[in-house]
Protein backbone atom coordinates (compact mmCIF):
# COMPACT_ATOMS: atom_id res chain seq x y z
CA UNK A 1 0.00 0.00 0.00
CA UNK A 2 2.60 2.69 1.01
CA UNK A 3 4.68 1.44 -2.06
CA UNK A 4 1.67 2.20 -4.13
CA UNK A 5 1.02 5.98 -2.67
CA UNK A 6 4.83 6.39 -3.21
CA UNK A 7 5.17 4.92 -6.54
CA UNK A 8 1.93 7.22 -7.87
CA UNK A 9 3.64 10.35 -6.55
CA UNK A 10 6.85 9.74 -8.04
CA UNK A 11 4.88 9.51 -11.32
CA UNK A 12 3.50 12.62 -10.72
CA UNK A 13 6.50 14.19 -9.96
CA UNK A 14 7.67 12.74 -13.17
CA UNK A 15 4.72 14.26 -14.62
CA UNK A 16 5.21 17.58 -13.58
CA UNK A 17 9.12 17.48 -14.93
CA UNK A 18 7.29 16.27 -18.56
CA UNK A 19 5.29 19.50 -17.82
CA UNK A 20 7.58 22.35 -16.80
CA UNK A 21 9.91 20.47 -19.90
CA UNK A 22 6.86 21.40 -22.61
CA UNK A 23 5.96 24.63 -21.03
CA UNK A 24 9.96 25.28 -21.49
CA UNK A 25 9.95 24.42 -25.37
CA UNK A 26 7.14 25.65 -26.03
CA UNK A 27 7.44 29.01 -24.55
CA UNK A 28 11.28 29.66 -24.76
CA UNK A 29 12.91 27.38 -27.31
CA UNK A 30 9.89 28.15 -30.48
CA UNK A 31 9.89 31.51 -30.25
CA UNK A 32 13.64 32.04 -31.43
CA UNK A 33 14.07 34.99 -29.11
CA UNK A 34 11.58 34.81 -26.18
CA UNK A 35 13.07 37.69 -24.31
CA UNK A 36 11.70 39.71 -27.90
CA UNK A 37 8.83 37.61 -26.98
CA UNK A 38 8.11 38.06 -23.03
CA UNK A 39 9.00 42.01 -22.84
CA UNK A 40 6.37 44.31 -23.78
CA UNK A 41 6.34 45.19 -27.61
CA UNK A 42 8.56 47.50 -28.81
CA UNK A 43 10.75 47.42 -25.75
CA UNK A 44 14.33 48.83 -26.25
CA UNK A 45 16.89 46.19 -27.34
CA UNK A 46 18.66 47.02 -24.11
CA UNK A 47 16.25 46.09 -22.27
CA UNK A 48 16.37 42.59 -24.62
CA UNK A 49 19.50 42.27 -23.83
CA UNK A 50 19.19 42.33 -20.31
CA UNK A 51 16.46 39.51 -19.99
CA UNK A 52 18.43 37.61 -22.27
CA UNK A 53 21.21 37.57 -19.72
CA UNK A 54 19.16 37.33 -16.82
CA UNK A 55 17.03 34.48 -18.15
CA UNK A 56 21.14 32.98 -19.32
CA UNK A 57 19.44 32.80 -22.78
CA UNK A 58 22.99 32.95 -24.20
CA UNK A 59 23.25 30.12 -22.03
CA UNK A 60 23.01 26.66 -23.68
CA UNK A 61 19.56 24.86 -23.63
CA UNK A 62 19.94 22.52 -20.81
CA UNK A 63 21.32 25.21 -18.54
CA UNK A 64 18.36 27.58 -19.84
CA UNK A 65 16.24 25.24 -18.82
CA UNK A 66 17.53 24.47 -15.19
CA UNK A 67 17.50 28.28 -14.57
CA UNK A 68 14.13 28.32 -15.87
CA UNK A 69 12.77 25.14 -13.24
CA UNK A 70 15.06 27.17 -10.31
CA UNK A 71 13.01 30.76 -10.63
CA UNK A 72 9.79 28.25 -11.52
CA UNK A 73 10.89 26.62 -7.96
CA UNK A 74 11.27 30.08 -6.30
CA UNK A 75 7.61 30.66 -7.27
CA UNK A 76 9.57 33.50 -9.88
CA UNK A 77 7.43 33.17 -13.28
CA UNK A 78 8.38 36.65 -14.00
CA UNK A 79 6.80 40.08 -14.29
CA UNK A 80 3.15 40.19 -16.22
CA UNK A 81 3.64 43.33 -18.29
CA UNK A 82 -0.05 43.88 -18.86
CA UNK A 83 -0.38 44.10 -14.83
CA UNK A 84 3.06 45.28 -14.14
CA UNK A 85 2.84 42.95 -10.72
CA UNK A 86 4.55 39.70 -10.57
CA UNK A 87 2.86 36.52 -12.79
CA UNK A 88 1.63 34.30 -10.17
CA UNK A 89 0.59 36.63 -7.91
CA UNK A 90 -1.72 37.92 -11.11
CA UNK A 91 -2.82 34.54 -11.77
CA UNK A 92 -3.57 33.95 -7.98
CA UNK A 93 -5.74 35.98 -7.42
CA UNK A 94 -7.96 34.78 -10.32
CA UNK A 95 -7.97 31.71 -9.07
CA UNK A 96 -10.70 31.55 -6.53
CA UNK A 97 -13.07 32.80 -9.73
CA UNK A 98 -12.25 29.83 -11.54
CA UNK A 99 -12.65 27.39 -8.36
CA UNK A 100 -16.14 28.77 -7.92
CA UNK A 101 -17.15 28.40 -11.46
CA UNK A 102 -15.63 24.91 -11.81
CA UNK A 103 -16.64 23.70 -8.33
CA UNK A 104 -20.17 24.56 -9.11
CA UNK A 105 -19.93 22.85 -12.18
CA UNK A 106 -18.59 20.04 -10.44
CA UNK A 107 -21.35 19.90 -8.21
CA UNK A 108 -24.06 20.20 -11.01
CA UNK A 109 -22.68 17.57 -12.75
CA UNK A 110 -22.73 15.18 -9.98
CA UNK A 111 -26.32 15.75 -9.67
CA UNK A 112 -27.74 15.95 -12.85
CA UNK A 113 -25.21 13.32 -14.10
CA UNK A 114 -25.98 10.78 -11.60
CA UNK A 115 -29.91 11.66 -11.06
CA UNK A 116 -30.39 11.29 -14.53
CA UNK A 117 -28.34 8.39 -14.77
CA UNK A 118 -29.96 6.66 -12.37
CA UNK A 119 -33.49 7.56 -13.23
CA UNK A 120 -32.52 5.85 -17.06
CA UNK A 121 -31.38 3.37 -15.66
CA UNK A 122 -34.01 2.05 -12.78
CA UNK A 123 -36.91 3.08 -16.00
CA UNK A 124 -34.90 1.15 -18.69
CA UNK A 125 -36.84 1.22 -21.73
CA UNK A 126 -39.47 3.61 -20.75
CA UNK A 127 -39.85 7.37 -22.20
CA UNK A 128 -37.60 8.67 -19.02
CA UNK A 129 -35.07 6.71 -20.54
CA UNK A 130 -35.13 7.99 -23.84
CA UNK A 131 -35.57 11.42 -23.05
CA UNK A 132 -32.39 10.88 -20.45
CA UNK A 133 -30.49 9.60 -23.78
CA UNK A 134 -31.70 12.64 -26.02
CA UNK A 135 -30.30 15.08 -23.34
CA UNK A 136 -26.91 13.49 -23.61
CA UNK A 137 -26.74 13.60 -26.67
CA UNK A 138 -27.11 16.57 -27.02
CA UNK A 139 -25.46 17.80 -24.27
CA UNK A 140 -22.38 16.01 -25.60
CA UNK A 141 -22.97 17.84 -28.85
CA UNK A 142 -23.79 21.17 -28.51
CA UNK A 143 -20.57 23.45 -28.03
CA UNK A 144 -20.42 25.47 -24.89
CA UNK A 145 -19.85 28.72 -26.60
CA UNK A 146 -22.29 28.20 -28.60
CA UNK A 147 -25.01 27.04 -25.31
CA UNK A 148 -23.78 29.24 -23.04
CA UNK A 149 -24.50 32.34 -26.51
CA UNK A 150 -27.66 30.70 -26.73
CA UNK A 151 -28.75 30.92 -22.95
CA UNK A 152 -27.67 34.24 -22.81
CA UNK A 153 -30.08 35.03 -25.51
CA UNK A 154 -32.86 33.53 -23.50
CA UNK A 155 -31.95 34.13 -19.89
CA UNK A 156 -30.87 37.47 -20.67
CA UNK A 157 -31.64 39.06 -23.83
CA UNK A 158 -35.14 37.84 -24.25
CA UNK A 159 -36.53 36.89 -20.99
CA UNK A 160 -34.46 38.78 -18.35
CA UNK A 161 -34.19 36.61 -16.07
CA UNK A 162 -30.45 36.66 -15.43
CA UNK A 163 -27.45 38.81 -15.51
CA UNK A 164 -25.25 37.79 -18.71
CA UNK A 165 -21.69 39.05 -17.83
CA UNK A 166 -20.00 39.77 -14.28
CA UNK A 167 -19.62 38.39 -10.75
CA UNK A 168 -21.22 40.26 -8.57
CA UNK A 169 -23.90 37.58 -6.85
CA UNK A 170 -24.72 33.75 -7.32
CA UNK A 171 -27.08 34.44 -9.78
CA UNK A 172 -23.94 35.34 -11.99
CA UNK A 173 -22.89 32.08 -11.25
CA UNK A 174 -25.99 30.16 -12.47
CA UNK A 175 -25.53 30.62 -16.61
CA UNK A 176 -21.62 30.16 -16.88
CA UNK A 177 -22.11 26.97 -14.71
CA UNK A 178 -24.71 25.45 -16.69
CA UNK A 179 -22.71 26.18 -19.85
CA UNK A 180 -19.79 24.49 -18.01
CA UNK A 181 -21.42 21.41 -16.66
CA UNK A 182 -23.37 20.78 -19.72
CA UNK A 183 -20.80 18.22 -21.63
CA UNK A 184 -19.37 16.32 -18.05
CA UNK A 185 -23.12 16.12 -16.81
CA UNK A 186 -24.36 13.84 -20.18
CA UNK A 187 -21.25 12.06 -19.96
CA UNK A 188 -21.61 11.15 -16.61
CA UNK A 189 -24.77 10.34 -17.09
CA UNK A 190 -24.48 7.63 -19.56
CA UNK A 191 -21.80 6.57 -17.68
CA UNK A 192 -24.03 6.11 -14.52
CA UNK A 193 -27.03 4.37 -16.73
CA UNK A 194 -24.43 1.93 -18.27
CA UNK A 195 -22.58 1.01 -15.11
CA UNK A 196 -25.84 0.88 -13.02
CA UNK A 197 -27.38 -1.08 -15.68
CA UNK A 198 -24.21 -3.82 -15.30
CA UNK A 199 -24.65 -4.00 -11.70
CA UNK A 200 -28.63 -4.07 -11.17
CA UNK A 201 -28.16 -7.58 -13.67
CA UNK A 202 -25.79 -9.35 -11.14
CA UNK A 203 -26.92 -12.14 -8.27
CA UNK A 204 -26.41 -9.94 -5.26
CA UNK A 205 -28.90 -7.61 -6.51
CA UNK A 206 -31.23 -10.37 -6.61
CA UNK A 207 -30.77 -11.48 -3.48
CA UNK A 208 -31.39 -8.01 -2.08
CA UNK A 209 -34.52 -7.76 -3.92
CA UNK A 210 -35.56 -11.53 -2.84
CA UNK A 211 -34.84 -10.37 0.82
CA UNK A 212 -37.28 -8.05 0.76
CA UNK A 213 -35.39 -5.18 0.67
CA UNK A 214 -37.40 -2.02 -1.10
CA UNK A 215 -36.00 -0.84 -4.51
CA UNK A 216 -34.74 2.08 -3.61
CA UNK A 217 -32.71 0.65 -1.30
CA UNK A 218 -31.37 -1.69 -3.12
CA UNK A 219 -30.64 0.77 -6.08
CA UNK A 220 -29.29 3.49 -3.83
CA UNK A 221 -27.05 1.78 -1.11
CA UNK A 222 -26.16 -1.75 -2.81
CA UNK A 223 -25.89 -0.64 -6.63
CA UNK A 224 -24.88 2.94 -6.44
CA UNK A 225 -21.52 1.72 -4.00
CA UNK A 226 -20.38 -0.13 -6.96
CA UNK A 227 -21.39 2.33 -9.78
CA UNK A 228 -19.36 4.91 -7.70
CA UNK A 229 -15.91 4.18 -8.63
CA UNK A 230 -15.93 4.81 -12.36
CA UNK A 231 -17.89 7.67 -12.10
CA UNK A 232 -14.75 9.12 -9.66
CA UNK A 233 -12.57 8.36 -12.73
CA UNK A 234 -14.63 10.00 -14.59
CA UNK A 235 -15.49 12.72 -12.32
CA UNK A 236 -11.94 13.14 -11.61
CA UNK A 237 -10.43 13.55 -15.32
CA UNK A 238 -13.31 15.78 -16.35
CA UNK A 239 -11.05 18.66 -13.82
CA UNK A 240 -9.19 19.13 -17.04
CA UNK A 241 -12.13 19.10 -18.87
CA UNK A 242 -13.81 21.59 -16.83
CA UNK A 243 -11.00 24.05 -16.62
CA UNK A 244 -10.61 23.73 -20.38
CA UNK A 245 -13.88 24.76 -20.46
CA UNK A 246 -13.12 27.27 -18.16
CA UNK A 247 -11.13 29.61 -20.43
CA UNK A 248 -14.06 29.84 -22.97
CA UNK A 249 -16.78 29.81 -20.61
CA UNK A 250 -15.49 32.47 -18.85
CA UNK A 251 -14.45 34.64 -21.88
CA UNK A 252 -18.27 34.50 -23.08
CA UNK A 253 -19.52 35.75 -19.74
CA UNK A 254 -16.86 37.83 -18.65
CA UNK A 255 -16.00 35.95 -15.34
CA UNK A 256 -12.85 37.10 -13.77
CA UNK A 257 -11.10 33.84 -13.98
CA UNK A 258 -7.83 32.35 -14.42
CA UNK A 259 -9.13 31.29 -18.55
CA UNK A 260 -10.59 34.98 -19.24
CA UNK A 261 -7.16 35.59 -17.59
CA UNK A 262 -4.73 33.64 -20.11
CA UNK A 263 -7.16 34.62 -23.42
CA UNK A 264 -6.73 38.44 -22.36
CA UNK A 265 -3.01 37.63 -21.99
CA UNK A 266 -2.56 35.92 -25.08
CA UNK A 267 -3.65 38.78 -27.19
CA UNK A 268 -1.76 41.26 -24.69
CA UNK A 269 1.16 39.09 -25.36
CA UNK A 270 1.65 38.80 -21.50
CA UNK A 271 3.46 35.63 -22.12
CA UNK A 272 4.54 35.15 -18.57
CA UNK A 273 1.01 35.46 -17.41
CA UNK A 274 0.75 32.65 -19.87
CA UNK A 275 3.35 30.08 -18.72
CA UNK A 276 2.15 30.67 -14.92
CA UNK A 277 -1.69 29.34 -15.76
CA UNK A 278 -0.56 26.81 -18.17
CA UNK A 279 1.99 25.32 -15.03
CA UNK A 280 -0.61 25.94 -12.53
CA UNK A 281 -3.33 24.11 -14.22
CA UNK A 282 -1.33 21.41 -15.39
CA UNK A 283 -0.11 21.25 -11.35
CA UNK A 284 -4.09 21.85 -9.91
CA UNK A 285 -4.85 18.51 -12.47
CA UNK A 286 -2.08 16.40 -11.57
CA UNK A 287 -2.69 16.81 -7.94
CA UNK A 288 -6.19 15.94 -8.51
CA UNK A 289 -5.83 13.05 -10.33
CA UNK A 290 -3.44 12.25 -7.52
CA UNK A 291 -5.66 12.43 -5.08
CA UNK A 292 -8.48 10.49 -7.06
CA UNK A 293 -6.23 7.79 -7.49
CA UNK A 294 -5.82 7.32 -3.50
CA UNK A 295 -9.19 7.82 -3.37
CA UNK A 296 -9.91 4.41 -4.91
CA UNK A 297 -8.37 2.91 -2.04
CA UNK A 298 -11.34 4.39 0.20
CA UNK A 299 -13.96 3.93 -1.80
CA UNK A 300 -13.07 0.30 -2.81
CA UNK A 301 -11.88 -1.50 0.08
CA UNK A 302 -11.44 -4.60 -2.85
CA UNK A 303 -8.52 -2.88 -4.11
CA UNK A 304 -5.45 -3.53 -2.88
CA UNK A 305 -2.24 -2.56 -4.18
CA UNK A 306 1.01 -4.36 -3.86
CA UNK B 1 -26.83 -4.16 -44.93
CA UNK B 2 -29.12 -5.72 -42.43
CA UNK B 3 -26.49 -4.84 -39.73
CA UNK B 4 -27.00 -1.48 -40.54
CA UNK B 5 -30.60 -1.69 -39.77
CA UNK B 6 -29.87 -2.68 -36.82
CA UNK B 7 -27.63 0.26 -36.17
CA UNK B 8 -29.59 3.24 -36.90
CA UNK B 9 -27.15 5.60 -35.70
CA UNK B 10 -24.48 4.80 -37.71
CA UNK B 11 -27.33 5.47 -40.71
CA UNK B 12 -28.50 8.80 -38.97
CA UNK B 13 -24.64 9.94 -37.95
CA UNK B 14 -23.59 9.19 -41.36
CA UNK B 15 -25.96 10.82 -43.47
CA UNK B 16 -25.94 13.32 -41.05
CA UNK B 17 -21.98 13.87 -41.74
CA UNK B 18 -22.07 13.47 -45.25
CA UNK B 19 -24.89 15.77 -45.78
CA UNK B 20 -22.58 18.59 -44.40
CA UNK B 21 -19.95 17.72 -46.33
CA UNK B 22 -21.49 17.79 -49.77
CA UNK B 23 -23.82 21.13 -49.32
CA UNK B 24 -19.96 22.75 -47.84
CA UNK B 25 -18.26 20.71 -51.26
CA UNK B 26 -20.94 22.48 -53.50
CA UNK B 27 -21.10 25.38 -52.11
CA UNK B 28 -20.85 27.15 -55.18
CA UNK B 29 -24.17 25.69 -56.46
CA UNK B 30 -26.10 26.10 -53.32
CA UNK B 31 -24.94 29.71 -52.51
CA UNK B 32 -24.29 31.87 -55.53
CA UNK B 33 -23.88 34.95 -52.79
CA UNK B 34 -19.81 35.79 -52.18
CA UNK B 35 -18.92 34.85 -48.73
CA UNK B 36 -16.46 37.59 -48.37
CA UNK B 37 -17.06 41.07 -50.29
CA UNK B 38 -19.16 43.23 -48.35
CA UNK B 39 -22.37 44.62 -49.34
CA UNK B 40 -23.31 47.28 -46.61
CA UNK B 41 -26.83 48.35 -48.05
CA UNK B 42 -27.91 44.91 -46.80
CA UNK B 43 -26.41 44.98 -43.20
CA UNK B 44 -28.81 42.40 -41.02
CA UNK B 45 -30.98 41.01 -43.53
CA UNK B 46 -33.32 38.63 -41.12
CA UNK B 47 -33.88 35.04 -43.09
CA UNK B 48 -36.26 34.48 -45.01
CA UNK B 49 -39.53 33.49 -43.73
CA UNK B 50 -38.80 35.68 -41.15
CA UNK B 51 -39.38 39.10 -42.94
CA UNK B 52 -35.98 38.07 -45.39
CA UNK B 53 -35.94 38.20 -48.59
CA UNK B 54 -35.35 35.00 -51.08
CA UNK B 55 -31.91 36.11 -52.29
CA UNK B 56 -30.25 35.55 -48.70
CA UNK B 57 -32.23 32.01 -47.12
CA UNK B 58 -30.45 32.29 -43.76
CA UNK B 59 -30.11 36.70 -44.24
CA UNK B 60 -27.51 38.57 -43.93
CA UNK B 61 -24.55 39.30 -40.92
CA UNK B 62 -23.14 42.88 -39.76
CA UNK B 63 -21.59 43.54 -43.32
CA UNK B 64 -24.25 42.81 -45.32
CA UNK B 65 -22.53 39.45 -46.50
CA UNK B 66 -24.85 36.04 -47.18
CA UNK B 67 -24.70 34.02 -44.55
CA UNK B 68 -25.93 30.89 -46.01
CA UNK B 69 -22.26 31.31 -48.18
CA UNK B 70 -20.15 32.03 -45.16
CA UNK B 71 -21.60 28.96 -43.28
CA UNK B 72 -21.17 26.78 -46.62
CA UNK B 73 -17.67 28.13 -46.99
CA UNK B 74 -17.16 28.24 -43.54
CA UNK B 75 -17.39 24.40 -43.29
CA UNK B 76 -14.93 23.80 -45.81
CA UNK B 77 -12.28 25.39 -44.11
CA UNK B 78 -13.51 23.80 -40.70
CA UNK B 79 -14.17 20.21 -42.22
CA UNK B 80 -10.45 20.17 -44.17
CA UNK B 81 -8.89 21.43 -41.50
CA UNK B 82 -10.51 18.69 -38.64
CA UNK B 83 -9.67 16.13 -41.52
CA UNK B 84 -6.52 16.53 -41.83
CA UNK B 85 -5.72 16.99 -38.01
CA UNK B 86 -7.60 13.67 -37.66
CA UNK B 87 -5.65 11.77 -40.25
CA UNK B 88 -2.55 13.12 -38.86
CA UNK B 89 -3.07 12.84 -34.81
CA UNK B 90 -4.50 9.35 -35.85
CA UNK B 91 -1.58 8.15 -38.42
CA UNK B 92 0.95 9.73 -35.96
CA UNK B 93 -0.50 8.05 -32.53
CA UNK B 94 -1.33 4.74 -34.30
CA UNK B 95 2.47 4.16 -35.42
CA UNK B 96 3.83 5.54 -32.02
CA UNK B 97 0.76 3.30 -29.78
CA UNK B 98 1.94 0.36 -32.02
CA UNK B 99 5.56 1.07 -31.59
CA UNK B 100 5.13 1.53 -27.56
CA UNK B 101 3.28 -1.84 -27.76
CA UNK B 102 5.34 -4.47 -29.96
CA UNK B 103 8.42 -3.04 -28.18
CA UNK B 104 7.59 -1.67 -25.03
CA UNK B 105 10.33 -1.42 -22.29
CA UNK B 106 11.85 1.43 -22.46
CA UNK B 107 10.03 3.20 -25.28
CA UNK B 108 6.82 2.36 -23.80
CA UNK B 109 7.73 3.98 -20.61
CA UNK B 110 9.04 7.15 -22.64
CA UNK B 111 5.54 7.35 -24.75
CA UNK B 112 3.05 6.91 -21.69
CA UNK B 113 4.90 9.55 -19.40
CA UNK B 114 4.48 11.52 -22.70
CA UNK B 115 1.05 10.88 -22.68
CA UNK B 116 0.70 11.94 -19.03
CA UNK B 117 2.24 15.29 -19.55
CA UNK B 118 -0.13 16.03 -22.20
CA UNK B 119 -3.10 15.04 -20.87
CA UNK B 120 -2.48 17.43 -17.77
CA UNK B 121 -3.12 20.15 -19.70
CA UNK B 122 -6.30 21.36 -20.88
CA UNK B 123 -6.38 20.62 -24.36
CA UNK B 124 -7.48 24.51 -25.35
CA UNK B 125 -5.15 25.91 -22.60
CA UNK B 126 -2.20 23.97 -24.79
CA UNK B 127 -3.84 24.88 -27.97
CA UNK B 128 -4.19 28.80 -27.57
CA UNK B 129 -0.65 29.31 -25.82
CA UNK B 130 1.32 27.16 -28.79
CA UNK B 131 -1.21 28.95 -31.55
CA UNK B 132 -0.39 32.46 -29.71
CA UNK B 133 3.50 31.68 -29.77
CA UNK B 134 3.38 30.16 -33.55
CA UNK B 135 0.71 32.27 -35.19
CA UNK B 136 -2.33 31.79 -36.69
CA UNK B 137 -1.84 29.68 -40.43
CA UNK B 138 -3.93 26.76 -41.39
CA UNK B 139 -0.13 24.24 -40.89
CA UNK B 140 -0.31 25.49 -37.05
CA UNK B 141 -4.05 24.77 -36.24
CA UNK B 142 -3.99 21.64 -38.00
CA UNK B 143 -0.74 20.59 -35.92
CA UNK B 144 -2.33 22.24 -32.87
CA UNK B 145 -5.23 19.84 -33.55
CA UNK B 146 -3.21 16.73 -34.47
CA UNK B 147 -1.05 17.11 -31.31
CA UNK B 148 -4.25 17.36 -29.07
CA UNK B 149 -5.27 13.66 -30.61
CA UNK B 150 -2.38 11.91 -31.06
CA UNK B 151 -2.56 10.73 -26.98
CA UNK B 152 -5.33 8.92 -27.41
CA UNK B 153 -5.13 6.66 -29.86
CA UNK B 154 -1.31 5.86 -28.89
CA UNK B 155 -3.28 5.04 -25.81
CA UNK B 156 -5.81 2.55 -27.24
CA UNK B 157 -3.88 1.44 -29.84
CA UNK B 158 -0.92 0.02 -27.17
CA UNK B 159 -3.77 -1.40 -25.21
CA UNK B 160 -4.86 -3.61 -27.76
CA UNK B 161 -1.34 -4.62 -28.87
CA UNK B 162 -0.58 -5.68 -25.31
CA UNK B 163 -3.72 -7.71 -25.28
CA UNK B 164 -2.88 -8.82 -28.89
CA UNK B 165 0.30 -9.47 -28.70
CA UNK B 166 0.03 -12.88 -26.64
CA UNK B 167 -2.70 -14.69 -28.62
CA UNK B 168 -2.32 -17.89 -29.93
CA UNK B 169 -2.61 -17.16 -33.86
CA UNK B 170 0.35 -14.45 -33.21
CA UNK B 171 2.29 -17.15 -31.31
CA UNK B 172 1.78 -19.27 -34.36
CA UNK B 173 2.60 -17.11 -36.62
CA UNK B 174 6.12 -16.62 -34.95
CA UNK B 175 6.44 -20.14 -34.68
CA UNK B 176 5.83 -20.67 -38.21
CA UNK B 177 8.48 -17.84 -39.03
CA UNK B 178 7.04 -14.64 -39.40
CA UNK B 179 9.37 -12.11 -39.24
CA UNK B 180 8.73 -9.24 -36.91
CA UNK B 181 7.38 -6.83 -39.28
CA UNK B 182 5.08 -8.96 -40.95
CA UNK B 183 3.45 -10.32 -37.33
CA UNK B 184 2.59 -6.30 -36.31
CA UNK B 185 1.63 -5.30 -39.83
CA UNK B 186 -0.28 -8.54 -41.08
CA UNK B 187 -1.49 -9.76 -38.24
CA UNK B 188 -1.80 -7.66 -35.05
CA UNK B 189 -2.17 -3.80 -36.72
CA UNK B 190 -5.69 -5.30 -38.17
CA UNK B 191 -7.36 -6.34 -35.11
CA UNK B 192 -6.79 -2.71 -33.89
CA UNK B 193 -8.60 -1.32 -36.35
CA UNK B 194 -12.08 -1.25 -34.77
CA UNK B 195 -11.66 0.68 -31.34
CA UNK B 196 -9.26 3.10 -33.84
CA UNK B 197 -12.53 3.67 -36.57
CA UNK B 198 -14.41 4.05 -32.98
CA UNK B 199 -12.11 6.68 -31.65
CA UNK B 200 -11.84 8.48 -35.26
CA UNK B 201 -15.28 9.37 -35.57
CA UNK B 202 -16.13 10.63 -32.03
CA UNK B 203 -12.62 12.39 -32.28
CA UNK B 204 -13.98 14.51 -35.85
CA UNK B 205 -16.52 15.79 -33.62
CA UNK B 206 -13.49 16.91 -30.87
CA UNK B 207 -11.39 18.44 -33.87
CA UNK B 208 -14.14 20.38 -35.09
CA UNK B 209 -14.87 21.66 -31.80
CA UNK B 210 -11.58 23.20 -30.85
CA UNK B 211 -11.21 24.46 -34.18
CA UNK B 212 -14.44 26.13 -33.95
CA UNK B 213 -12.99 27.14 -30.48
CA UNK B 214 -10.19 28.26 -31.24
CA UNK B 215 -11.60 30.17 -33.89
CA UNK B 216 -14.16 31.90 -31.76
CA UNK B 217 -11.35 33.14 -29.72
CA UNK B 218 -9.56 34.59 -32.24
CA UNK B 219 -6.91 32.53 -32.79
CA UNK B 220 -8.25 30.29 -35.69
CA UNK B 221 -8.98 31.12 -39.46
CA UNK B 222 -8.50 34.67 -39.58
CA UNK B 223 -11.33 37.48 -41.10
CA UNK B 224 -12.13 37.48 -43.63
CA UNK B 225 -12.41 34.24 -44.60
CA UNK B 226 -15.48 32.44 -42.71
CA UNK B 227 -15.49 30.25 -40.07
CA UNK B 228 -18.23 28.76 -37.67
CA UNK B 229 -16.25 29.89 -34.35
CA UNK B 230 -15.60 33.38 -35.80
CA UNK B 231 -18.60 33.54 -36.84
CA UNK B 232 -20.32 32.99 -33.60
CA UNK B 233 -17.90 35.52 -31.99
CA UNK B 234 -19.03 37.83 -34.39
CA UNK B 235 -22.98 37.44 -34.24
CA UNK B 236 -22.28 37.36 -29.68
CA UNK B 237 -22.79 41.59 -30.34
CA UNK B 238 -25.88 41.65 -32.19
CA UNK B 239 -27.73 39.20 -29.59
CA UNK B 240 -30.50 41.34 -29.05
CA UNK B 241 -31.31 42.78 -33.23
CA UNK B 242 -30.00 39.84 -34.52
CA UNK B 243 -29.83 36.59 -32.75
CA UNK B 244 -29.41 34.40 -36.51
CA UNK B 245 -26.26 35.64 -36.80
CA UNK B 246 -24.46 33.22 -33.31
CA UNK B 247 -28.06 30.75 -34.12
CA UNK B 248 -27.06 29.57 -37.33
CA UNK B 249 -22.75 28.71 -37.16
CA UNK B 250 -23.94 27.34 -33.95
CA UNK B 251 -26.58 24.74 -35.64
CA UNK B 252 -23.96 23.96 -38.26
CA UNK B 253 -21.36 22.63 -35.54
CA UNK B 254 -23.71 21.10 -32.91
CA UNK B 255 -24.94 18.79 -36.27
CA UNK B 256 -21.67 17.83 -37.44
CA UNK B 257 -20.50 17.03 -33.67
CA UNK B 258 -23.78 15.33 -33.37
CA UNK B 259 -23.52 13.38 -36.76
CA UNK B 260 -19.83 12.11 -35.65
CA UNK B 261 -20.74 11.46 -32.02
CA UNK B 262 -23.95 9.07 -33.54
CA UNK B 263 -21.75 7.76 -36.15
CA UNK B 264 -19.15 6.74 -33.33
CA UNK B 265 -21.53 5.57 -30.92
CA UNK B 266 -23.25 3.34 -33.69
CA UNK B 267 -19.86 2.25 -34.35
CA UNK B 268 -18.93 0.88 -30.96
CA UNK B 269 -22.42 -0.78 -30.87
CA UNK B 270 -21.26 -2.88 -33.76
CA UNK B 271 -17.56 -3.49 -33.73
CA UNK B 272 -17.61 -4.09 -29.90
CA UNK B 273 -20.51 -5.56 -28.80
CA UNK B 274 -19.09 -6.34 -25.18
CA UNK B 275 -18.78 -2.23 -24.55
Amino acid sequence: MRGYILRRCWHSAVTLAGVSILVFVILRVVPGDPAKMLLPEGAPQSAVDELNRHLGLTEPLWIQYGLFLGSVARGDFGQSFQYRAPALRVVVERVPATVQLTLAAMVLTVLAGASLGVLAAVRQGTGYDYAGTVLAVLGQSLPNFWLGIMLILLFGVTLRWLPTSGFQSWRHLILPAVTLAAFPTALVARLTRSSLLEILGQDYIRTGRAKGLGEPRVVLRHAMKNALLPLLTVVGLQIGTLLGGAVITESIFAWPGMGKLVVDAIFFRDFPVVQTVLILSATIFVAINLVVDLLYTVVDPRIRYE
Amino acid sequence: MSRLVRHPMILVGGTLLLAVVVASVCAPLLAPADPIKPAFGQRLAPPRGLGGGAAHPLGTDNLGRDILARLLYGGRFSLTLAGCALLLGAGGGVVVGLAAGVFGGRLDDVVMRLADVQLAFPVIMLAIAIMAVVGTSPTAIVSVLALSGWVLYARTVRASVLAIREADYVEAARVLGASQARVVLRHISPNTLAPILVLASSQFATMVLLESGLSFLGLGIQPPQPSWGAMLAEGRDYLSNAWWLATVPGIAISLVVLGANLLGDGLRDLLDPRL
